[in-house]
């Protein structure tokens, strides 16, 4: 990024420096509930019973039947998205000397952050457990009680 | 004989080491993250769908690399607390290097408590 230095006597514009200063907060406040959100899904994801081996379409429609677990994984998409994305931005930032490919890059990079939470977030909150049609085996143990 | 320099307080030191796992770490986890939001998109297609694409991540070659991942997301967790520390706290300046080692020492414990269970499920050993 080219740097702009400003007439000494002009009045200080604060607006692109609170930008930078908003994000450099992010980074902290978001950071410090992930490592919450991250190690309590590490833990019960991969720690917990037979961690990786139990994993399946049962075994998330058992969590998200509980909103605990939705908020919890909504929360997390959202945060550590933004989060990597901004990250992604200091670096492109850093090691790009071109600003017309700085400015591509960091464009990208928010597209893909915007699709992604926006795909997650509807997952999350139109997900069927037990989608019509599907083998009962497939499925949570509470959708064959119904 | 020309002697080496003298170096400075961040240059070759933990200050620099650890900004440069930082950001390593920090661009792994990224593009898992990426990847991961994609792959559990897929309750939403089918059962089918989701279990064989979640039955690669129990295979032996992925089973390692999510060693690697739970490492990465170990250290810039816990040295993303440092840097708020070394920001906000009065003294954390003054103890950077000390809780660099103390970010290892419990990135490492708990890894040592992790990795074991991990492999046991992976490789079925049955072992806990």
């Amino acid at each position: 990024m080219s740097v702009v230095i400003e007439q000494p006597r002009s009045p200080r514009s604060r607006k692109r420096a609170n930008l930078e200063k908003y994000g450099w907060m992010y980074m902290r406040a978001s950071g410090v509930v992930l490592v919450v959100l991250i190690f309590g899904h590490l833990f019960v994801n991969l720690f917990l019973g037979e961690g990786i081996k139990a994993i399946d379409f049962a075994f998330v429609g058992g969590k998200w039947s509980d909103p605990f677990w939705k908020v919890w994984d909504l929360l997390m998409l959202w945060l550590a998205l933004i989060h990597g994305t901004n990250g992604m931005r200091t670096l492109v930032n850093d090691y790009t000397s071109k600003p017309k490919i700085a400015k591509t890059l960091n464009i990208s990079l928010w597209a893909i952050c915007a699709v992604l939470v926006t795909l997650g977030t509807l997952v999350i909150f139109t997900f069927d457990p037990c989608p019509a049609g599907a083998a009962a085996e497939l499925l949570p143990s509470f959708c064959s009680a119904k | 004989m020309p002697s080496m320099p003298a170096g400075t307080l961040y240059r070759g030191k933990v200050g620099m080491w650890s900004w440069v796992l930082h950001r390593i770490t920090g661009v792994a986890i990224f593009f898992f993250l990426l990847v991961h939001v994609l792959d559990t998109a897929l309750v939403r297609l089918s059962p089918e769908a989701y279990n064989a694409v979640i039955g690669t991540y129990k295979t032996p070659l992925i089973g390692l690399a999510e060693l690697g991942l739970v490492a990465a997301i170990l250290f810039h967790a816990l040295n993303g607390l440092r840097v708020i520390l070394i920001d906000f706290w009065r003294k954390g300046v003054k103890y950077q290097n000390v809780m660099f080692w103390i970010v290892i020492g419990i990135a490492a414990a708990l890894f040592l408590g992790f990795a074991p269970r991990h492999l046991d499920h992976v490789f079925n050993l049955g072992l806990f």
